[in-house]
Protein backbone atom coordinates (compact mmCIF):
# COMPACT_ATOMS: atom_id res chain seq x y z
CA UNK A 1 0.00 0.00 0.00
CA UNK A 2 1.68 3.34 -0.91
CA UNK A 3 0.94 6.29 1.31
CA UNK A 4 -1.37 8.33 -1.21
CA UNK A 5 -3.30 4.84 -0.84
CA UNK A 6 -6.44 7.13 -0.10
CA UNK A 7 -7.24 9.01 -3.14
CA UNK A 8 -10.92 8.86 -2.65
CA UNK A 9 -12.41 12.47 -2.30
CA UNK A 10 -16.14 13.09 -1.73
CA UNK A 11 -17.93 15.39 -4.60
CA UNK A 12 -18.59 18.12 -2.07
CA UNK A 13 -15.27 18.76 -1.22
CA UNK A 14 -14.70 20.19 -5.00
CA UNK A 15 -15.62 23.65 -3.80
CA UNK A 16 -13.51 26.03 -6.23
CA UNK A 17 -14.03 25.85 -9.81
CA UNK A 18 -9.85 25.96 -9.84
CA UNK A 19 -7.03 25.02 -8.21
CA UNK A 20 -3.54 25.75 -7.64
CA UNK A 21 -1.41 22.80 -9.31
CA UNK A 22 1.75 21.41 -7.88
CA UNK A 23 4.17 19.06 -9.85
CA UNK A 24 6.23 16.45 -8.73
CA UNK A 25 9.91 18.32 -8.47
CA UNK A 26 12.52 15.97 -10.57
CA UNK A 27 15.86 16.43 -8.35
CA UNK A 28 17.26 13.25 -10.02
CA UNK A 29 17.27 15.17 -13.69
CA UNK A 30 19.04 17.67 -12.37
CA UNK A 31 21.42 16.13 -10.56
CA UNK A 32 22.25 13.76 -13.58
CA UNK A 33 22.69 16.85 -15.76
CA UNK A 34 25.61 18.47 -13.44
CA UNK A 35 27.37 15.23 -13.54
CA UNK A 36 26.96 15.25 -17.30
CA UNK A 37 28.48 18.63 -17.89
CA UNK A 38 31.18 18.05 -15.36
CA UNK A 39 32.39 15.07 -17.55
CA UNK A 40 32.45 17.32 -20.59
CA UNK A 41 34.00 20.21 -19.18
CA UNK A 42 36.93 17.82 -17.70
CA UNK A 43 36.71 16.02 -20.89
CA UNK A 44 37.38 19.09 -22.89
CA UNK A 45 40.07 20.73 -20.42
CA UNK A 46 42.04 17.19 -20.79
CA UNK A 47 41.87 17.74 -24.51
CA UNK A 48 42.75 21.39 -24.21
CA UNK A 49 45.56 20.93 -21.56
CA UNK A 50 46.98 17.34 -23.16
CA UNK A 51 49.78 16.31 -25.75
CA UNK A 52 47.65 18.12 -28.53
CA UNK A 53 49.92 21.40 -30.23
CA UNK A 54 46.68 23.14 -31.27
CA UNK A 55 48.76 25.66 -33.30
CA UNK A 56 50.17 22.86 -35.11
CA UNK A 57 46.28 21.90 -36.01
CA UNK A 58 45.15 25.37 -37.20
CA UNK A 59 48.39 25.45 -39.17
CA UNK A 60 48.23 22.63 -41.13
CA UNK A 61 44.47 23.21 -41.09
CA UNK A 62 44.21 24.65 -44.62
CA UNK A 63 48.19 23.04 -46.35
CA UNK A 64 48.06 22.86 -50.01
CA UNK A 65 48.44 19.04 -49.62
CA UNK A 66 44.68 18.85 -47.46
CA UNK A 67 43.27 21.12 -49.55
CA UNK A 68 44.46 18.23 -52.79
CA UNK A 69 43.04 15.67 -49.93
CA UNK A 70 39.90 16.97 -49.16
CA UNK A 71 38.83 17.97 -53.07
CA UNK A 72 40.09 14.51 -53.49
CA UNK A 73 37.64 13.16 -51.19
CA UNK A 74 34.87 14.79 -52.31
CA UNK A 75 35.29 13.90 -55.64
CA UNK A 76 35.78 9.97 -55.00
CA UNK A 77 32.85 10.22 -52.79
CA UNK A 78 30.77 11.88 -55.37
CA UNK A 79 31.66 9.50 -58.35
CA UNK A 80 31.20 6.78 -56.29
CA UNK A 81 27.85 7.74 -54.84
CA UNK A 82 26.60 8.37 -58.61
CA UNK A 83 27.79 5.31 -59.41
CA UNK A 84 25.91 3.87 -56.98
CA UNK A 85 22.85 5.53 -57.89
CA UNK A 86 22.79 4.86 -61.42
CA UNK A 87 23.71 1.15 -60.96
CA UNK A 88 20.90 1.18 -57.89
CA UNK A 89 18.36 2.03 -60.13
CA UNK A 90 19.42 0.00 -63.19
CA UNK A 91 19.21 -3.17 -60.88
CA UNK A 92 16.42 -2.20 -58.79
CA UNK A 93 14.54 -2.71 -62.41
CA UNK A 94 15.93 -5.37 -63.45
CA UNK A 95 14.88 -7.24 -60.20
CA UNK A 96 11.68 -5.85 -60.88
CA UNK A 97 11.66 -7.63 -64.29
CA UNK A 98 9.30 -10.53 -65.36
CA UNK A 99 12.43 -11.85 -67.07
CA UNK A 100 14.42 -14.45 -64.59
CA UNK A 101 17.83 -13.77 -65.63
CA UNK A 102 17.50 -10.30 -64.93
CA UNK A 103 16.54 -10.66 -61.67
CA UNK A 104 18.98 -13.72 -60.70
CA UNK A 105 21.73 -11.27 -62.18
CA UNK A 106 20.23 -8.37 -59.94
CA UNK A 107 20.42 -10.73 -56.95
CA UNK A 108 23.47 -11.88 -57.25
CA UNK A 109 25.17 -8.26 -57.79
CA UNK A 110 23.60 -8.00 -54.15
CA UNK A 111 24.47 -11.44 -52.96
CA UNK A 112 28.52 -10.74 -53.66
CA UNK A 113 29.13 -6.77 -53.05
CA UNK A 114 27.16 -7.19 -50.03
CA UNK A 115 28.33 -10.03 -48.91
CA UNK A 116 32.48 -8.86 -48.82
CA UNK A 117 33.60 -6.14 -47.06
CA UNK A 118 34.45 -3.15 -49.15
CA UNK A 119 38.24 -3.23 -47.83
CA UNK A 120 38.88 -6.25 -49.72
CA UNK A 121 36.68 -5.05 -52.29
CA UNK A 122 38.51 -2.06 -52.25
CA UNK A 123 42.02 -4.27 -52.47
CA UNK A 124 40.92 -6.69 -55.17
CA UNK A 125 40.04 -3.45 -58.00
CA UNK A 126 43.72 -2.01 -56.79
CA UNK A 127 45.08 -5.31 -57.66
CA UNK A 128 43.02 -6.42 -61.25
CA UNK A 129 46.09 -5.85 -62.93
CA UNK A 130 47.39 -9.06 -61.71
CA UNK A 131 44.03 -10.74 -63.07
CA UNK A 132 43.49 -8.95 -66.45
CA UNK A 133 47.40 -7.08 -67.33
CA UNK A 134 45.99 -5.74 -70.33
CA UNK A 135 41.98 -4.17 -71.14
CA UNK A 136 40.23 -2.83 -74.24
CA UNK A 137 38.95 -4.34 -77.10
CA UNK A 138 40.70 -7.57 -78.45
CA UNK A 139 43.11 -6.57 -81.25
CA UNK A 140 41.54 -3.26 -81.69
CA UNK A 141 42.24 -1.42 -78.81
CA UNK A 142 44.30 -2.09 -75.46
CA UNK A 143 46.00 -0.56 -72.44
CA UNK A 144 47.87 -1.34 -69.58
CA UNK A 145 45.84 -2.13 -66.62
CA UNK A 146 47.72 -0.20 -64.16
CA UNK A 147 47.94 2.82 -66.19
CA UNK A 148 43.97 3.06 -66.57
CA UNK A 149 43.18 1.79 -62.93
CA UNK A 150 44.69 4.07 -60.79
CA UNK A 151 44.46 4.16 -56.95
CA UNK A 152 41.50 6.43 -57.72
CA UNK A 153 39.75 4.97 -59.98
CA UNK A 154 40.31 1.57 -58.38
CA UNK A 155 38.31 3.59 -55.24
CA UNK A 156 35.77 4.81 -57.43
CA UNK A 157 35.43 1.97 -58.65
CA UNK A 158 35.06 -0.29 -55.70
CA UNK A 159 33.21 2.33 -53.44
CA UNK A 160 30.61 2.80 -56.04
CA UNK A 161 29.72 -0.87 -57.21
CA UNK A 162 29.81 -1.42 -53.48
CA UNK A 163 27.03 1.33 -52.76
CA UNK A 164 25.46 0.27 -56.07
CA UNK A 165 24.02 -3.24 -54.19
CA UNK A 166 22.90 -1.37 -51.21
CA UNK A 167 21.23 1.62 -53.46
CA UNK A 168 19.28 -1.22 -55.28
CA UNK A 169 17.12 -2.05 -52.48
CA UNK A 170 16.54 1.59 -51.39
CA UNK A 171 15.54 2.54 -54.84
CA UNK A 172 13.62 -0.63 -55.43
CA UNK A 173 11.70 -0.11 -51.90
CA UNK A 174 11.38 3.49 -53.19
CA UNK A 175 9.69 2.06 -56.69
CA UNK A 176 7.47 -0.58 -54.38
CA UNK A 177 6.30 2.20 -52.17
CA UNK A 178 4.58 4.12 -54.55
CA UNK A 179 0.67 2.99 -54.99
CA UNK A 180 0.00 0.99 -58.26
CA UNK A 181 -3.09 3.54 -58.62
CA UNK A 182 -0.84 6.48 -59.24
CA UNK A 183 -0.17 5.48 -62.63
CA UNK A 184 -3.47 4.24 -63.22
CA UNK A 185 -4.46 7.84 -62.85
CA UNK A 186 -1.82 9.16 -65.03
CA UNK A 187 -3.13 6.64 -67.85
CA UNK A 188 -6.42 7.82 -67.16
CA UNK A 189 -5.43 11.02 -68.39
CA UNK A 190 -3.41 9.79 -71.35
CA UNK A 191 0.15 10.35 -70.09
CA UNK A 192 2.79 8.29 -71.48
CA UNK A 193 4.32 5.61 -69.07
CA UNK A 194 7.71 7.93 -69.58
CA UNK A 195 5.66 11.22 -68.57
CA UNK A 196 4.49 8.80 -65.58
CA UNK A 197 7.66 8.36 -64.13
CA UNK A 198 9.11 11.20 -64.29
CA UNK A 199 6.12 13.46 -63.44
CA UNK A 200 4.64 11.18 -61.04
CA UNK A 201 6.28 8.07 -59.92
CA UNK A 202 9.73 9.49 -59.66
CA UNK A 203 8.82 12.80 -57.35
CA UNK A 204 7.44 10.22 -54.82
CA UNK A 205 9.86 7.97 -54.94
CA UNK A 206 12.21 10.71 -54.71
CA UNK A 207 10.75 11.39 -51.08
CA UNK A 208 10.96 8.50 -49.88
CA UNK A 209 14.49 7.26 -51.02
CA UNK A 210 16.45 10.93 -50.14
CA UNK A 211 16.62 10.35 -46.17
CA UNK A 212 18.49 6.83 -46.59
CA UNK A 213 20.67 8.66 -49.73
CA UNK A 214 21.58 11.34 -48.00
CA UNK A 215 22.51 8.81 -44.72
CA UNK A 216 24.63 6.91 -47.65
CA UNK A 217 26.62 10.15 -48.99
CA UNK A 218 27.55 10.93 -45.24
CA UNK A 219 28.37 7.64 -44.57
CA UNK A 220 30.28 7.54 -48.29
CA UNK A 221 32.45 10.40 -47.31
CA UNK A 222 33.85 8.79 -44.05
CA UNK A 223 34.11 5.21 -45.95
CA UNK A 224 36.25 6.85 -48.60
CA UNK A 225 38.85 7.38 -46.05
CA UNK A 226 39.74 3.41 -46.38
CA UNK A 227 40.85 4.20 -50.04
CA UNK A 228 44.05 5.18 -48.26
CA UNK A 229 44.83 1.87 -48.06
CA UNK A 230 45.37 1.77 -51.58
CA UNK A 231 46.94 4.94 -51.29
CA UNK A 232 44.81 6.71 -53.52
CA UNK A 233 45.74 10.76 -52.40
CA UNK A 234 42.16 11.16 -50.14
CA UNK A 235 42.30 13.56 -47.52
CA UNK A 236 43.40 10.78 -44.96
CA UNK A 237 45.70 9.97 -47.07
CA UNK A 238 46.73 13.44 -47.24
CA UNK A 239 47.60 13.61 -43.48
CA UNK A 240 49.26 10.38 -43.53
CA UNK A 241 51.64 11.95 -46.08
CA UNK A 242 52.06 14.91 -43.94
CA UNK A 243 52.73 13.13 -40.38
CA UNK A 244 54.97 10.60 -41.78
CA UNK A 245 57.46 12.96 -42.69
CA UNK A 246 57.39 15.73 -39.35
CA UNK A 247 55.70 13.26 -36.63
CA UNK A 248 52.80 15.11 -35.48
CA UNK A 249 50.51 12.50 -35.63
CA UNK A 250 47.75 13.35 -33.96
CA UNK A 251 47.58 17.09 -34.65
CA UNK A 252 47.20 15.96 -38.55
CA UNK A 253 44.74 13.40 -37.42
CA UNK A 254 42.81 16.18 -35.90
CA UNK A 255 42.81 18.06 -39.20
CA UNK A 256 41.52 15.40 -40.84
CA UNK A 257 38.42 14.79 -37.97
CA UNK A 258 37.35 18.77 -38.44
CA UNK A 259 37.45 18.87 -42.48
CA UNK A 260 35.26 15.30 -42.51
CA UNK A 261 33.11 17.07 -39.36
CA UNK A 262 32.68 19.90 -41.41
CA UNK A 263 31.50 18.05 -44.75
CA UNK A 264 29.09 15.47 -42.73
CA UNK A 265 27.75 18.97 -41.24
CA UNK A 266 27.70 20.57 -45.00
CA UNK A 267 25.87 17.53 -46.21
CA UNK A 268 23.51 17.25 -43.53
CA UNK A 269 22.06 20.79 -44.06
CA UNK A 270 21.67 20.27 -47.52
CA UNK A 271 20.11 16.95 -47.05
CA UNK A 272 17.20 18.76 -44.81
CA UNK A 273 16.73 21.34 -47.30
CA UNK A 274 16.15 18.62 -50.19
CA UNK A 275 14.17 16.46 -47.84
CA UNK A 276 11.90 19.30 -47.01
CA UNK A 277 11.77 20.16 -50.93
CA UNK A 278 10.49 16.55 -52.21
CA UNK A 279 8.20 16.10 -48.85
CA UNK A 280 5.75 18.69 -49.91
CA UNK A 281 2.08 17.28 -49.98
CA UNK A 282 2.90 15.17 -47.13
CA UNK A 283 1.80 15.38 -43.81
CA UNK A 284 4.75 15.11 -41.08
CA UNK A 285 8.25 15.31 -42.72
CA UNK A 286 9.21 12.28 -40.37
CA UNK A 287 7.01 10.31 -42.71
CA UNK A 288 9.88 10.31 -45.38
CA UNK A 289 11.92 8.56 -42.70
CA UNK A 290 10.25 5.49 -42.52
CA UNK A 291 12.72 3.17 -44.89
CA UNK A 292 15.71 2.53 -42.64
CA UNK A 293 18.85 3.31 -43.62
CA UNK A 294 20.30 0.14 -44.85
CA UNK A 295 23.64 -0.95 -43.23
CA UNK A 296 26.21 0.67 -45.02
CA UNK A 297 28.45 -0.51 -42.86
CA UNK A 298 30.51 -2.96 -45.61
CA UNK A 299 33.72 -2.58 -43.19
CA UNK B 1 -20.22 -7.77 -83.73
CA UNK B 2 -19.36 -5.40 -87.10
CA UNK B 3 -22.61 -3.51 -87.00
CA UNK B 4 -22.12 -0.17 -86.75
CA UNK B 5 -24.15 1.51 -83.85
CA UNK B 6 -26.51 3.71 -83.78
CA UNK B 7 -25.07 7.50 -83.58
CA UNK B 8 -26.94 8.16 -80.52
CA UNK B 9 -24.81 5.41 -78.34
CA UNK B 10 -22.13 6.13 -76.68
CA UNK B 11 -20.47 3.08 -75.18
CA UNK B 12 -21.46 -0.40 -76.27
CA UNK B 13 -19.66 -3.55 -75.21
CA UNK B 14 -20.44 -7.15 -76.90
CA UNK B 15 -19.39 -10.31 -75.48
CA UNK B 16 -16.89 -9.01 -73.27
CA UNK B 17 -15.14 -11.94 -71.41
CA UNK B 18 -12.38 -11.46 -69.15
CA UNK B 19 -10.40 -14.15 -66.84
CA UNK B 20 -7.56 -13.45 -64.31
CA UNK B 21 -5.85 -16.69 -64.14
CA UNK B 22 -8.81 -19.19 -63.59
CA UNK B 23 -11.26 -16.99 -62.31
CA UNK B 24 -13.46 -15.94 -64.98
CA UNK B 25 -14.36 -12.13 -63.89
CA UNK B 26 -16.38 -11.69 -67.18
CA UNK B 27 -18.41 -13.83 -68.83
CA UNK B 28 -19.70 -12.11 -71.68
CA UNK B 29 -21.41 -9.22 -70.72
CA UNK B 30 -23.19 -6.95 -72.87
CA UNK B 31 -23.78 -3.57 -72.82
CA UNK B 32 -25.60 -0.20 -74.13
CA UNK B 33 -25.13 3.20 -72.96
CA UNK B 34 -26.90 6.30 -74.66
CA UNK B 35 -25.49 9.62 -75.06
CA UNK B 36 -26.19 11.81 -72.48
CA UNK B 37 -27.19 9.08 -70.42
CA UNK B 38 -26.61 8.10 -66.77
CA UNK B 39 -25.91 4.23 -66.21
CA UNK B 40 -25.66 3.15 -62.73
CA UNK B 41 -23.93 -0.25 -62.31
CA UNK B 42 -24.49 -2.43 -59.32
CA UNK B 43 -23.79 -5.95 -58.03
CA UNK B 44 -22.56 -8.16 -55.26
CA UNK B 45 -18.60 -7.56 -54.32
CA UNK B 46 -16.80 -9.52 -56.85
CA UNK B 47 -19.10 -9.52 -59.76
CA UNK B 48 -16.86 -7.82 -61.91
CA UNK B 49 -18.34 -4.21 -61.70
CA UNK B 50 -14.50 -2.75 -61.67
CA UNK B 51 -13.05 -5.21 -64.36
CA UNK B 52 -15.98 -3.75 -66.29
CA UNK B 53 -14.75 -0.05 -66.37
CA UNK B 54 -11.56 -0.95 -66.15
CA UNK B 55 -12.18 -2.72 -69.72
CA UNK B 56 -14.01 0.36 -70.87
CA UNK B 57 -11.52 2.71 -70.44
CA UNK B 58 -8.33 0.33 -71.40
CA UNK B 59 -6.70 -0.06 -68.26
CA UNK B 60 -7.62 -3.80 -68.49
CA UNK B 61 -7.60 -5.74 -71.76
CA UNK B 62 -10.69 -8.02 -72.47
CA UNK B 63 -9.73 -11.84 -73.68
CA UNK B 64 -13.05 -11.73 -75.67
CA UNK B 65 -15.35 -9.73 -77.25
CA UNK B 66 -15.22 -5.83 -78.01
CA UNK B 67 -15.92 -2.57 -76.28
CA UNK B 68 -16.95 0.40 -78.66
CA UNK B 69 -16.89 3.99 -77.17
CA UNK B 70 -18.42 6.63 -79.17
CA UNK B 71 -17.32 5.56 -82.63
CA UNK B 72 -14.00 3.26 -81.92
CA UNK B 73 -13.18 0.10 -80.81
CA UNK B 74 -11.24 0.42 -77.20
CA UNK B 75 -8.22 -0.31 -78.16
CA UNK B 76 -7.75 -2.31 -81.33
CA UNK B 77 -8.63 -1.07 -85.48
CA UNK B 78 -10.75 -3.27 -86.87
CA UNK B 79 -9.30 -3.84 -90.37
CA UNK B 80 -9.98 -6.71 -92.94
CA UNK B 81 -12.36 -8.30 -90.34
CA UNK B 82 -9.06 -8.39 -88.05
CA UNK B 83 -8.91 -6.59 -84.72
CA UNK B 84 -5.37 -5.15 -84.78
CA UNK B 85 -3.89 -3.75 -81.70
CA UNK B 86 -3.51 -0.03 -81.58
CA UNK B 87 0.07 1.29 -80.94
CA UNK B 88 0.47 2.49 -77.36
CA UNK B 89 0.04 6.36 -78.46
CA UNK B 90 -3.15 5.73 -80.13
CA UNK B 91 -4.59 3.94 -77.29
CA UNK B 92 -3.22 6.92 -74.95
CA UNK B 93 -5.52 9.24 -77.12
CA UNK B 94 -8.31 7.26 -77.03
CA UNK B 95 -8.18 6.97 -73.35
CA UNK B 96 -8.04 10.67 -72.11
CA UNK B 97 -11.54 11.08 -73.63
CA UNK B 98 -12.75 8.72 -70.62
CA UNK B 99 -12.49 10.31 -67.75
CA UNK B 100 -12.17 7.50 -64.80
CA UNK B 101 -12.59 8.68 -60.90
CA UNK B 102 -11.34 5.96 -58.40
CA UNK B 103 -12.75 4.36 -55.24
CA UNK B 104 -9.68 6.11 -53.52
CA UNK B 105 -9.05 9.29 -55.53
CA UNK B 106 -5.75 8.72 -56.52
CA UNK B 107 -4.78 12.07 -56.25
CA UNK B 108 -1.17 12.57 -57.14
CA UNK B 109 0.01 13.87 -53.44
CA UNK B 110 2.98 15.76 -53.97
CA UNK B 111 0.87 18.06 -55.98
CA UNK B 112 -1.62 20.49 -55.02
CA UNK B 113 -5.50 20.45 -56.09
CA UNK B 114 -5.02 22.70 -58.79
CA UNK B 115 -1.82 21.49 -60.03
CA UNK B 116 -3.25 18.00 -59.95
CA UNK B 117 -6.17 19.10 -62.36
CA UNK B 118 -3.62 21.00 -64.37
CA UNK B 119 -1.29 18.01 -65.13
CA UNK B 120 -3.39 16.39 -67.81
CA UNK B 121 -4.01 19.55 -69.83
CA UNK B 122 -0.47 20.85 -69.56
CA UNK B 123 1.19 17.33 -70.17
CA UNK B 124 -1.06 15.76 -72.06
CA UNK B 125 -2.98 18.82 -74.32
CA UNK B 126 -0.34 21.01 -74.45
CA UNK B 127 -1.81 23.75 -72.98
CA UNK B 128 0.07 26.86 -71.80
CA UNK B 129 0.35 27.41 -67.77
CA UNK B 130 -2.05 30.38 -68.07
CA UNK B 131 -4.45 28.71 -69.91
CA UNK B 132 -4.32 25.56 -68.00
CA UNK B 133 -4.66 27.34 -64.68
CA UNK B 134 -7.39 29.30 -65.30
CA UNK B 135 -9.50 26.71 -67.09
CA UNK B 136 -8.36 24.15 -63.76
CA UNK B 137 -9.33 26.99 -61.86
CA UNK B 138 -13.08 26.83 -63.07
CA UNK B 139 -13.31 23.47 -63.02
CA UNK B 140 -12.66 23.81 -59.05
CA UNK B 141 -14.91 26.40 -58.93
CA UNK B 142 -17.10 23.74 -60.31
CA UNK B 143 -17.02 21.19 -57.63
CA UNK B 144 -17.08 24.13 -55.33
CA UNK B 145 -13.10 23.68 -54.23
CA UNK B 146 -12.32 27.49 -55.74
CA UNK B 147 -11.06 27.98 -51.97
CA UNK B 148 -9.26 24.31 -51.95
CA UNK B 149 -7.22 25.20 -55.28
CA UNK B 150 -3.57 25.45 -53.35
CA UNK B 151 -4.16 22.85 -51.12
CA UNK B 152 -2.17 19.10 -50.95
CA UNK B 153 -4.46 16.22 -50.85
CA UNK B 154 -3.11 15.64 -47.76
CA UNK B 155 -4.97 18.84 -46.35
CA UNK B 156 -8.35 18.12 -47.52
CA UNK B 157 -11.43 15.65 -46.60
CA UNK B 158 -12.49 12.72 -48.45
CA UNK B 159 -15.18 14.21 -50.29
CA UNK B 160 -13.08 17.29 -51.25
CA UNK B 161 -10.67 14.81 -52.64
CA UNK B 162 -12.86 12.54 -54.44
CA UNK B 163 -14.13 16.61 -56.04
CA UNK B 164 -10.85 17.32 -57.15
CA UNK B 165 -10.75 13.68 -58.29
CA UNK B 166 -13.88 14.32 -60.69
CA UNK B 167 -12.46 17.76 -61.37
CA UNK B 168 -9.06 16.45 -62.52
CA UNK B 169 -10.93 13.85 -65.18
CA UNK B 170 -12.69 17.35 -66.44
CA UNK B 171 -10.14 18.94 -67.28
CA UNK B 172 -9.84 16.34 -69.91
CA UNK B 173 -12.89 17.29 -71.65
CA UNK B 174 -13.92 13.60 -71.58
CA UNK B 175 -16.28 12.30 -73.57
CA UNK B 176 -17.32 9.59 -70.99
CA UNK B 177 -17.16 9.40 -67.24
CA UNK B 178 -16.38 6.51 -65.51
CA UNK B 179 -16.73 5.99 -62.07
CA UNK B 180 -15.44 3.30 -60.03
CA UNK B 181 -17.92 3.54 -55.97
CA UNK B 182 -16.64 6.93 -55.95
CA UNK B 183 -18.46 7.39 -52.52
CA UNK B 184 -17.46 3.89 -50.86
CA UNK B 185 -14.23 5.39 -49.32
CA UNK B 186 -15.80 8.44 -47.74
CA UNK B 187 -17.32 9.07 -44.34
CA UNK B 188 -21.39 8.86 -44.78
CA UNK B 189 -21.65 12.88 -44.06
CA UNK B 190 -19.13 13.47 -46.70
CA UNK B 191 -21.48 10.85 -49.47
CA UNK B 192 -24.00 13.95 -50.10
CA UNK B 193 -21.32 16.58 -50.91
CA UNK B 194 -19.84 14.13 -53.94
CA UNK B 195 -23.23 12.92 -54.59
CA UNK B 196 -24.60 16.32 -55.66
CA UNK B 197 -21.72 17.22 -57.93
CA UNK B 198 -22.41 13.78 -59.77
CA UNK B 199 -25.87 15.35 -59.92
CA UNK B 200 -24.58 18.48 -61.67
CA UNK B 201 -22.60 16.74 -64.04
CA UNK B 202 -25.56 14.30 -65.04
CA UNK B 203 -28.21 17.18 -65.78
CA UNK B 204 -25.37 19.14 -67.76
CA UNK B 205 -25.71 16.25 -69.82
CA UNK B 206 -22.47 13.94 -69.44
CA UNK B 207 -22.86 10.36 -70.17
CA UNK B 208 -21.39 8.70 -67.25
CA UNK B 209 -21.50 5.34 -65.80
CA UNK B 210 -21.27 4.61 -61.98
CA UNK B 211 -20.51 2.05 -60.32
CA UNK B 212 -22.37 2.37 -57.05
CA UNK B 213 -24.18 0.84 -54.03
CA UNK B 214 -26.02 3.79 -53.78
CA UNK B 215 -29.23 3.03 -54.19
CA UNK B 216 -31.18 6.18 -53.96
CA UNK B 217 -28.63 8.06 -56.33
CA UNK B 218 -29.30 5.67 -58.60
CA UNK B 219 -33.04 5.89 -58.73
CA UNK B 220 -32.81 9.43 -58.61
CA UNK B 221 -30.48 9.96 -61.25
CA UNK B 222 -30.00 6.81 -63.67
CA UNK B 223 -31.51 6.61 -66.83
CA UNK B 224 -30.77 2.72 -66.95
CA UNK B 225 -29.35 0.17 -64.34
CA UNK B 226 -27.48 -2.80 -64.46
CA UNK B 227 -27.03 -5.44 -62.05
CA UNK B 228 -23.82 -7.73 -62.23
CA UNK B 229 -23.62 -11.07 -60.70
CA UNK B 230 -20.43 -13.45 -61.04
CA UNK B 231 -19.23 -11.59 -64.56
CA UNK B 232 -22.74 -11.50 -66.16
CA UNK B 233 -25.17 -8.67 -66.75
CA UNK B 234 -28.50 -10.28 -64.72
CA UNK B 235 -31.02 -7.25 -64.72
CA UNK B 236 -30.63 -4.15 -67.16
CA UNK B 237 -33.15 -1.27 -67.02
CA UNK B 238 -34.61 1.11 -66.51
CA UNK B 239 -34.14 1.78 -62.39
CA UNK B 240 -38.31 1.45 -61.68
CA UNK B 241 -38.32 -1.85 -63.80
CA UNK B 242 -35.20 -3.55 -62.33
CA UNK B 243 -35.28 -2.33 -58.31
CA UNK B 244 -39.60 -2.70 -57.93
CA UNK B 245 -39.58 -6.59 -59.51
CA UNK B 246 -36.47 -8.05 -59.94
CA UNK B 247 -36.80 -11.67 -61.75
CA UNK B 248 -33.70 -12.84 -60.98
CA UNK B 249 -33.29 -14.53 -57.53
CA UNK B 250 -29.33 -13.86 -56.56
CA UNK B 251 -30.65 -10.08 -57.34
CA UNK B 252 -33.72 -10.09 -55.44
CA UNK B 253 -31.22 -11.18 -52.03
CA UNK B 254 -28.59 -8.38 -53.34
CA UNK B 255 -31.26 -5.49 -53.68
CA UNK B 256 -33.12 -6.69 -50.38
CA UNK B 257 -29.55 -6.10 -48.79
CA UNK B 258 -28.47 -2.64 -49.48
CA UNK B 259 -31.77 -1.32 -50.11
CA UNK B 260 -32.16 -2.48 -46.26
CA UNK B 261 -28.82 -0.67 -45.11
CA UNK B 262 -30.14 2.27 -46.91
CA UNK B 263 -32.43 2.82 -44.21
N1 LIG C 1 -5.64 -7.79 -61.34
C1 LIG C 1 -6.31 -8.85 -60.87
N2 LIG C 1 -5.70 -10.05 -60.73
C2 LIG C 1 -6.36 -11.12 -60.25
N3 LIG C 1 -7.66 -11.10 -59.91
C3 LIG C 1 -8.33 -9.96 -60.01
C4 LIG C 1 -7.70 -8.77 -60.51
N4 LIG C 1 -8.62 -7.77 -60.51
C5 LIG C 1 -9.76 -8.33 -60.06
N5 LIG C 1 -9.61 -9.62 -59.77
C6 LIG C 1 -10.66 -10.54 -59.27
O1 LIG C 1 -11.76 -10.41 -60.11
C7 LIG C 1 -12.97 -10.51 -59.38
C8 LIG C 1 -13.86 -9.34 -59.72
O2 LIG C 1 -13.25 -8.16 -59.28
P1 LIG C 1 -13.86 -6.72 -59.47
O3 LIG C 1 -12.96 -5.79 -58.75
O4 LIG C 1 -14.12 -6.44 -60.90
O5 LIG C 1 -15.25 -6.84 -58.72
P2 LIG C 1 -16.25 -5.71 -58.25
O6 LIG C 1 -17.58 -6.09 -58.76
O7 LIG C 1 -15.70 -4.38 -58.64
O8 LIG C 1 -16.22 -5.86 -56.67
P3 LIG C 1 -16.23 -4.76 -55.52
O9 LIG C 1 -17.65 -4.39 -55.29
O10 LIG C 1 -15.64 -5.50 -54.36
O11 LIG C 1 -15.37 -3.62 -55.98
C9 LIG C 1 -12.58 -10.59 -57.94
O12 LIG C 1 -12.71 -11.93 -57.54
C10 LIG C 1 -11.15 -10.15 -57.91
O13 LIG C 1 -10.46 -10.83 -56.91
MG1 LIG D 1 -14.85 -2.78 -57.57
Amino acid sequence: MSPHADLRVELAQLTNRTYQVRKLSHPGRWAAGIIVAILVILLVAAFAQGQIDWPVVAEFLTTATIMKGIVNTLLISALSMILGLVLGVVFAMMKQSPNPVNKAVAEGYIWVFRGTPVMLQLLIWFNIALVFPTIGIPGVLSWRTIDVVTPFVAAVLALGINEGAYMTEVVRAGLLSVDKGQSEAAATLGMSPAQTFRRIVLPQTLRVIIPPIGNSAIGMLKTSSLATAISARELLNATQQIYFVNGQVIELLMVAGIWYLAATTVLSVIQYFIERHFGRGFDGQQAARKVEPLEAEGK
Amino acid sequence: MNQIPNASIAVKAVNVTKSFGQTQVLRGVDLEVRKGEVFCLLGPSGGGKSTLLRCINHLETPDDGVIWVDGAIVGYELRGGVLHELPPRVARAQQRKIGMVFQHFNLFPHKTALENVMEGPLVVLKQGKDEAQTKALARLEQVGLAEQAHHYPSQLSGGQKQRVAIARALAMEPELMLFDEPTSALDPELVGEVLSVMKDLAASGTTMIVVTHEVGFARAVADCVGIMVEGTMREFGDPETVFSNPSDPRVQAFLAAVIEQDF
